[in-house]
């Protein structure tokens, strides 16, 4: 409430605002909505408005000689990948590489945030975070076309292999999963490092107090506790091979990953909206993942 | 009440203006389309232009001293260049589509789309006096020219090669069988050509080896022999290390013996320079490549693009860029700037040799072989067919 002896002319826009507040004060939801107005305004377009158009898109057609696009709305995208068994092939070879790199991830990033956040000196860990980060410094293509260099013939895998009588296992699927596994391990570790660091000292001492071996320890204390952080881990390495097409294109000799159908679509092929009915896969099976991740109740704990 | 009266008449009036005034505009309009032809006269250079080629067709000294016609091109006209490089010729497509080039280098799988598409403006020859010196054979060919206008200027023509690596390829191949039913000698170690005009290299090779299929041109296939490209082309998948479309991808994976045997350019064997890499041309043919200089149908800069397309075309120029990329040049003029022996080797001017070179073009549902009794498969089939070959 204004003072009465506060004069009014002296401090308009005092008042201005004075009476714009006590407006706020008394309405919660105007003014929680201009809180959210503008963040809001960006998740919508940025992400529902693209989504909703490439909904769209995935409806229309291409004149195949000119190339133009057509915007009468057929449902033939959709059947195509519903029904050709191309699409399917290559959907479940890319789900295969996902959750191969993500498992992979998982288990080399778990020791290593373990031996960060528990084990290493307060001077190590530093390091060691550093170490981890570093590979994030040299860019994505770099890094692929090194391991196309030392995975081919002659390289550096066949040269560290072929004294047990094993060679490198060429550009394919295998080289795809170990780039792959290389370039996102950073986003996987650090996460569960961050969860690591959350289990109290005092849990750890307190089961071997108790008499719980190592391994009984990790199992029923250590891992329910970081289990989010390594659900939130595998979001990533998960996702990021579900999209990706360039190391396909490096190092996956004649193998296509989904990334790779949208990139000929639009690239090659000039089909912009087949291109679009192709991306909702990859789409659906990160709803379906994350509402899974949801059901165990990890991203609450985020 | 007269007033109202009065705003009803004034609303009428205007109603009408505006139609009358979208009319004029629309009749302007279609005047405009009747009047686009090809540039009458040449102005003032605008001082850029840029340029979508193949790789090697536009180069300034920076991937090799030794190559450098773009130097001498901005120093004579005040034009600056810029260049893309682009892979297939479907890459192209999309990149031409955009506007953003002055000028584009064409195969004959993409001309007629981009005359389709309104990529391409109509080309004024008389603009270009180097046009004249051109082989008669490249001139007003159905890959350049469409209703008696032309769309552009002959650049160079080629084949695409059979490219082994000798230490391993043995003996010498002389047919394209060491990529189709011999490829298992070579498994994981043979490449292709990453793009649906590869299938009319299986085409080909299935004119000779099963002639019971009536294929004429590889390039006009019903449905059937479309088919059986694709099961030709599904088992050599099986044997395919990695597709390529990047050159230098390939070039790579030749010096590293990760790939053995394939298709190719010349230009790549010039690049790798290995001994035992070595390119032939197998008893079956060749597919290739006739390329013509388009501009851009929504050039900004068509004096600098006219310019461009005169000093290519003339005969040292066209000499230098023909031989660096490794085809045969547009004139008998450029065979006289060329290394001695280079356009015997490349088969410059023979008509002869030129007719037997299966040209990259555009298959469409009017069967390029002149059959009338069937609907051949159109570009977008062979994409479909592509996706499905690689699986």
């Amino acid at each position: 409430m204004t003072a009465p002896s506060t004069p009014v002319v002296a401090a308009p826009s005092g008042a201005a605002t004075r009476r714009a507040s006590s407006f706020l004060a008394t309405r919660p939801r105007v003014r929680l909505g201009l809180l959210l107005a503008a963040p809001l305004t960006w998740l919508v377009l940025v992400y529902v408005v693209a989504l909703a158009a490439l909904l769209v898109t995935a409806l229309w057609s291409v004149d195949s000689f000119t190339g133009e696009i057509d915007r009468s709305l057929t449902l033939d995208n959709l059947r195509e990948i519903t029904t050709e068994s191309l699409y399917r092939t290559v959907t479940l070879r890319t789900l295969g590489v996902a959750l191969l790199v993500t498992v992979i991830d998982v288990v080399v990033a778990l020791p290593i945030a373990f031996y960060m956040a528990k084990v290493a000196s307060p001077r190590a860990r530093r390091l060691l975070v550093v170490a981890v980060l570093t590979p994030l410094w040299a860019s994505y293509l770099v890094k692929a076309f090194a391991w196309r260099s030392m995975l081919s013939e002659g390289g550096l895998v066949d040269w560290v292999l072929n004294p047990f009588g094993a060679s490198t296992p060429g550009y394919g699927l295998t080289a795809v999963v170990l780039t792959q596994a290389y370039i996102w391990l950073p986003y996987v570790i650090l996460p569960i490092y961050a969860g690591m660091e959350r289990v109290p000292d005092s849990l750890l001492e307190a089961a071997g107090d108790l008499g719980a071996s190592s391994g009984r320890t990790v199992r029923t204390v250590v891992m329910p506790l970081v289990l989010p952080a390594v659900l939130a881990g595998s979001i990533f390495s998960f996702s990021l091979t579900l999209g990706d097409y360039i190391s396909v294109n490096i190092v996956g000799g004649a193998n296509q990953m989904l990334g790779n159908l949208v990139y000929t679509n639009v690239g090659a092929a000039n089909n912009l909206p087949l291109a679009a009915a192709i991306a909702l896969v990859p789409i659906v099976i990160m709803l379906g993942y994350l509402a899974a991740v949801r059901r165990t109740g990890a991203l609450d704990n985020l | 009440m007269t007033l109202t009266r009065r705003n009803g008449r004034l609303g009428g009036l205007a109603l009408a203006l505006t139609c009358s005034l979208a009319l004029s505009a629309c009749g302007g309009d279609s005047s405009d389309d009747e009047a686009t032809g090809p540039l009458k006269e040449l102005g003032k250079t605008e001082g850029q232009v840029s340029i979508l080629a193949w790789p090697g067709y536009v180069e300034d000294g920076s991937n090799d001293p030794n190559a450098d016609w773009v130097s001498s091109f901005e120093e004579k006209t005040g034009c600056k260049v810029t260049s893309k490089v682009y892979g297939t010729s479907d890459e192209a497509f999309n990149l031409a589509k955009s506007g953003d080039y002055d000028v584009v280098a064409a195969s004959g799988d993409l001309t007629l789309r981009m005359v389709a598409a309104k990529a391409a403006a109509e080309v004024n020859t008389d603009l270009v006096p180097n046009y004249e010196k051109v082989f008669d054979f490249l001139k007003d060919q159905e890959w350049n020219t469409v209703d008696g206008k032309n769309y552009g200027v002959p650049h160079g023509y080629g084949a695409n090669l059979l490219m082994y690596n000798s230490d391993v390829v043995k003996p010498a191949p002389t047919s394209w069988d060491v990529v189709f039913d011999k490829a298992s000698e070579h498994k994981g170690k043979v490449t292709a050509y990453d793009s649906p005009i590869y299938i009319a290299d299986a085409a080909m090779y299935l004119m000779a080896t099963q002639p019971d299929l009536g294929i004429e041109n590889p390039y006009a296939l019903d449905e059937d022999q479309l088919a059986a490209a694709v099961d030709l082309l599904k088992a050599q998948r099986g044997h395919v290390g990695e597709y390529w479309s990047d050159y230098l991808k390939e070039a790579q994976a030749f010096k590293t013996g990760d790939s053995v045997v394939g298709t190719t350019w010349q230009v790549i064997a010039n690049t790798i320079d290995q001994d035992n890499v070595k390119v032939t041309v197998p008893e079956e043919g060749v597919t290739g490549w006739n390329d013509t200089w388009m501009i851009s149908s929504k050039s900004k800069n068509p004096n600098c693009a006219y310019a461009w397309l005169n000093h290519i075309e003339d005969p040292e120029i066209n000499a230098q860029a023909t031989q660096y990329f490794g085809e045969s040049p547009n004139s008998q003029e450029a065979c006289d700037f060329a290394e001695p022996g280079f356009c015997e080797s490349y088969h410059a001017g023979d008509e002869a040799y030129s007719d037997k070179i299966w040209y990259w073009r555009t298959p469409i549902e009017d069967c390029l072989d002149g059959r009338t009794d069937v609907t051949c498969t159109d570009y977008s089939d062979w994409t479909k067919a592509w996706t499905e070959i690689k699986g």
